[in-house]
């Protein structure tokens, strides 16, 4: 260590910087509940919204729960998403995550897993609720439907994380989020609401909710692995 | 203009003069009759449309690795046509539909993934407008997500149950009807090249007079 050209920053694992950054957002929400409490009132208010508009006598149409909890899951995370990113902004704690001597894959890592999070902990919320307005039985299959909401949470964190750090510098970010982020995910949109409403059909029929399912993961690992090496280059500046 | 540009663009003129001839003498298709004769403009422009996101991605991948401005410049052009080739694919289509199955639209996956992908190439192009300083690697990352999505445009047909043709009828054709078709396909190609090179040329003249506009204020 005599000559300063050889002092090096300590670097920190890839694990341990994802836990850290997880972590720290974890932390920042369990303390203020800003974008948690925001998101479930929205995604709450959209379900009722559709509630009011669709159900009637007690009746909602055929095939809409799946597509109301899913419209309701895109724009919440939406709102989550670039809420999550303009806290970062705001307190400048974007540009000192990056200038930080740790892998820039695990930062990325650990932003997306804080939004799986929370938009895990919003779908608790939402999936009784549409089960209750819409009458729509989803927990008839139960772990069909936790593999078909995680596998399509994920699709849709995966690409949402990384367009919405993308976007922190953008000009008009919050309105270019949705424009650049839905055509991307309507496939895993699509499959979703294919796959939950495969779930409420009366014949239940487990290979046509498997080939969604695997559609999704398909996805989710195309998807997954795309934006790790994006986030890398388009962050590098 | 590099030489080859005038000749080959009298070539791509006379080409989309004679193509219709052509498509005039090939036979009506057994079951669809004359309305099938929009194949020999749908197919080819559905293959650009799928060939410049490809192009697109690519050099935005190359962009993003490298940072040189050409491949930029290539990733802008080859989005631009991925919107214009979209949109000839996506009128001609349901021109052909309307007739052949009896609606405009069905949502299955080759027409909702060809729609997906259009409007990747329009969410790359309003962010290049909208996103001001450092839009050109964020639109870089939307470029590769919409190369990814050509194969899964080109095989839907293959794996899911739908009423568009597969992929699969082009070899089948006979000869009467493949001529024309592959007359079709080199006008397209050409146009293609022919636009590609004429986007890059005007993005290339758009920097360096921007460069003479900052060595004339300084």
């Amino acid at each position: 260590m005599t000559d300063r050209g050889d002092v090096r920053p300590p670097t920190t694992s890839f694990a341990r910087t994802v836990w850290m950054v997880l972590r720290k957002d974890l932390t920042v929400e369990l303390r203020s509940g800003e974008i948690a409490y925001t998101t479930l009132f929205f995604a709450v208010s959209c379900v009722l919204i559709f509630a009011f508009a669709l159900v009637r006598e007690g009746r909602a149409p055929e095939g809409g729960a799946a597509g109301i909890l899913w419209i309701a899951i895109l724009f919440a995370g939406t709102l989550a998403l670039g809420r999550a990113f303009e806290r970062e902004r705001q307190a400048e704690t974007l540009r000192a995550l990056l200038l930080a001597p740790v892998p820039r894959p695990a930062l990325y890592v650990g932003k997306f897993l804080g939004i799986v999070a929370l938009l895990v902990a919003t779908e608790v919320v939402l999936l009784p609720l549409v089960d209750l307005l819409f009458t729509a039985r989803l927990f008839a299959h139960p772990f069909w439907l936790a593999g078909i909401v995680v596998a399509c949470t994920i699709g849709l964190a995966a690409v949402g994380t990384l367009f919405a750090a993308m976007l922190v510098r953008a000009r008009s970010r919050d309105m270019l989020l949705p424009v650049l982020l839905y055509p991307i995910v309507v496939p895993v949109i699509i499959a979703g609401v294919q796959g939950t409403a495969a779930l409420l059909q009366p014949a239940f029929d487990p290979a046509v909710v498997r080939f969604w399912l695997l559609l999704l993961v398909t996805f989710d690992v195309v998807f997954v692995v795309l934006a790790l090496w994006t986030f890398e280059a388009v962050m590098s500046d | 203009m590099p030489k080859w540009f005038s000749p080959t663009a009298i070539l791509c003129g006379l080409m989309f003069v004679v193509s219709p001839v052509l498509i005039a003498r090939s036979p009506d298709e057994s079951a669809m009759g004359m309305v099938y004769k929009i194949y020999y403009y749908h197919m080819p422009s559905a293959w650009m449309f799928l060939l410049a996101p490809l192009v697109c991605g690519v050099s935005s991948a190359l962009f993003l690795a490298r940072g040189r401005a050409e491949d930029d410049r290539r990733a802008w052009a080859a989005a631009e046509l991925t919107v214009l080739f979209g949109a000839l694919t996506l009128i001609t289509g349901p021109l052909w539909a309307r007739r052949a199955w009896g609606t405009w639209w069905v949502w299955d996956a080759r027409l909702t993934s060809s729609l997906v992908g259009w409007m990747i190439g329009w969410a790359y192009l309003i962010l290049r407008r909208y996103g001001g300083p450092g839009s050109d690697k964020l639109a870089a990352g939307v470029a590769l997500f919409g190369a990814v999505n050509v194969p899964f445009i080109f095989i839907s047909v293959n794996y899911w149950r739908t009423i568009h043709p597969p992929t699969t009828v082009v070899p089948r054709l006979p000869v009467s009807m493949g001529v024309p078709l592959w007359f079709c396909v080199t006008a397209f190609l050409l146009l293609f090249i022919l636009l590609m090179t004429m986007r890059l040329r005007l993005e290339v003249a758009r920097t360096r007079l921007d460069a003479l506009y900052v060595a004339l204020d300084e």
